[in-house]
């Protein structure tokens, strides 16, 4: 395995080589990063918006978004600044302290996952020892934003959207947690870096998704549920509940909470494809290429092109994750309350307990093919 | 001082301001919901005291745990029911609450006079694990500390069965907290509707 590119090492040594001590020169590295994967998440909000409004013109046999740029791809951004310039308004009855902070608490976890998501080998903001653990962790604060908001709002539709967002993310925050524990149960470490790397032995044989093909399933289902996306979008069901938690916002402060659930999204593509289809893995190893072709990895030239296959690689299957999600807003009917809790506690659940379980026997049984 | 002291030194500080406010917050706030939040923020600062002292996976856990579960929990509770009623005027007041503050004050003592009589230095910085906490606190758990891990297990599903036997009323035939009999019953048959009246 190649260290491939190492970005903040050579930052570091080329500072150093200006005189500058290598503490001082942490310190300016550390904004780079950040910046860069906020602009991407940002970025990629933007073309999933458009994404979204294509697919579903589409879905509907209309034509979409057209005069904003080419093909309409311009639209995004103009629904953003529509949102940035518009007023800001605080309902008089509201509470506007939790009102306020209420959409920052949904957004702010979200980002801070990002921490996490590896593009490669040495391309993710920090390798912290429990990895995807953290976002779990994470993911679990955005019920509090939610019921703030709903809360603070002094509507019922949107105290009913709070705590419906509320049920729907514990109940299927249990299924998830199991089926990512299954995961790293074969990995051996928490670590998004080191699950990618158990992946990459034989390319697209060894993902993931042919180990774990019930996992697979139960976490793509709870993602989309915590994600709050169609089938399972019943916090904001338009027909029930007007707009859910988001009934009284407007301009910025609702744009933080569409800015939230799309970046959820990407970021929920994202680790689907880390967990189980192979992250930043090419399908036929880049290793087994570089022998058939005679080129050694380890010139800096190879590097930089094995750093970009890995990154697009990384996006291209984001997003095609992302393209089945929008499909399957655009197909399905919702379901009903009573039916989502039914789905999560009656059937993810001990599913996903008999999938960690018969994971942990293939263990023991085949060491070989399911991480000794 | 180097940088990264006084980046701990800053953080610790703020973190502890958080915790003292906001936990005085908590105990003396009128309002129940804003008692609740201010809570959430308690156990986040707490985990940001878990994590500078290297200890992630702990903090992940708090989090997960404290805010994710239990703090939701509690503020679900809070406004699946959060009835405007006036409290009836409790008797004795100043007295209940000079008693309170009495126990308050003889545990504080406690708590400093552990804080002053032990000593609490690292034998040597270096032998902290970091990482490697996570593999260390699954072999304890499994070894030595297996009984007490146990004994947890039993005691949560104890808390879960009677939480059970509370919630389905038809165990019981008149109300616990009225003593009237119960009107309606609340069980899922295949046969019934979910909710019929009781002959």
């Amino acid at each position: 395995m190649t260290n491939g590119l190492d970005l903040e090492y050579s930052f570091n040594e080329a500072l150093k080589s200006f005189g500058v001590p290598s503490e001082i020169a942490h310190i300016i590295w550390l904004p780079f990063p950040m910046l860069i994967v906020l602009v991407a998440a940002v970025v990629g909000v933007l073309v999933t918006v458009w994404l979204e409004r294509k697919i579903s013109a589409a879905a509907q046999q209309r034509i979409g978004p057209e005069y904003a740029g080419a093909l309409g791809v311009l639209q995004p951004i103009a629904d953003g600044l529509k949102l940035l310039v518009k007023e800001d308004i605080i309902p008089e009855k509201a509470d506007s302290i939790l009102f306020t902070a209420g959409p920052v608490l949904v957004l702010v976890p979200v980002i801070l996952s990002w921490l996490i998501v590896p593009f490669g080998q040495n391309l993710l903001i920090s390798n912290v020892g429990v990895g995807i653990f953290l976002w779990i962790a994470l993911s679990s604060i955005q019920p509090i934003g939610l019921l703030m908001s709903g809360y603070a709002s002094n509507n019922k539709y949107s105290l009913l959207g709070g705590l419906r967002a509320a049920a729907q993310s514990i109940s299927y925050e249990i299924p998830l947690a199991l089926s990512v524990l299954a995961i790293v149960m074969m990995t051996n470490s928490l670590s998004t870096v080191d699950i990618v790397n158990q992946q990459s032995g034989a390319g697209i044989l060894s993902w993931n998704i042919w180990r774990q093909p019930i996992g697979f399933v139960i976490f793509w289902i709870c993602a989309l549920a915590e994600c709050e996306r169609l089938p399972f979008d019943l916090p904001e069901a338009e027909e029930e509940l007007v707009a859910g938690y988001q009934t009284e916002y407007a301009g910025m402060k609702f744009a933080l909470f569409y800015l939230g659930s799309y970046i959820n999204l990407i970021l929920s593509a994202l680790l689907v494809s880390v967990l189980y289809l192979g992250g930043w893995g090419f399908p036929i190893p880049v290793e087994t290429i570089s022998n058939v072709l005679n080129i050694p990895l380890d010139t800096s030239f190879v590097q930089v092109i094995t750093a970009t296959l890995g990154i697009i690689m990384t996006i291209l299957k984001a997003y095609l994750l992302v393209f089945i999600a929008i499909l399957l807003r655009w197909t399905t009917p919702r379901v009903r309350i009573d039916q989502l809790l039914d789905l999560g506690w009656k059937f993810l659940l001990p599913i996903s307990l008999a999938n960690l379980l018969l994971t942990a026997g293939l263990k023991l049984a085949l060491p070989r093919f399911f991480g000794g | 001082m180097s940088i990264a002291v006084t980046t701990q030194l800053i953080c610790f500080s703020i973190l502890s301001l958080i915790i003292i406010i906001g936990s005085l917050g908590v105990v003396l706030l009128e309002s129940i919901v804003y008692s609740a939040f201010l809570l959430g923020g308690v156990f986040m600062s707490v985990a940001g005291l878990y994590l500078l002292l290297n200890a992630s996976f702990v903090a992940a856990a708090q989090v997960l745990v404290y805010v994710g579960a239990i703090n939701v929990l509690i503020l679900f509770a809070i406004m699946l029911v959060n009835k405007k009623e006036d409290l009836k005027p409790i008797k004795y007041l100043n007295s209940r609450k000079l008693i309170s503050s009495t126990i308050c004050i003889t545990l504080l003592s406690l708590l400093v006079r552990v804080d002053l009589s032990n000593s609490w230095l690292i034998a040597d910085p270096k032998l902290s694990i970091g990482e490697e906490s996570t593999i260390r606190l699954g072999e304890h758990l499994f070894s030595d500390y297996l009984l007490p891990f146990e004994v947890a297990s039993v005691l949560l599903l104890m808390a879960m069965i009677g939480a059970i036997v509370l919630a389905r009323r038809d165990v019981l035939s008149e109300d616990i907290s009225t003593g009237l009999p119960v009107d309606q019953e609340l069980i899922e048959k295949s046969d019934k509707p979910l909710l019929i009246e009781k002959q």
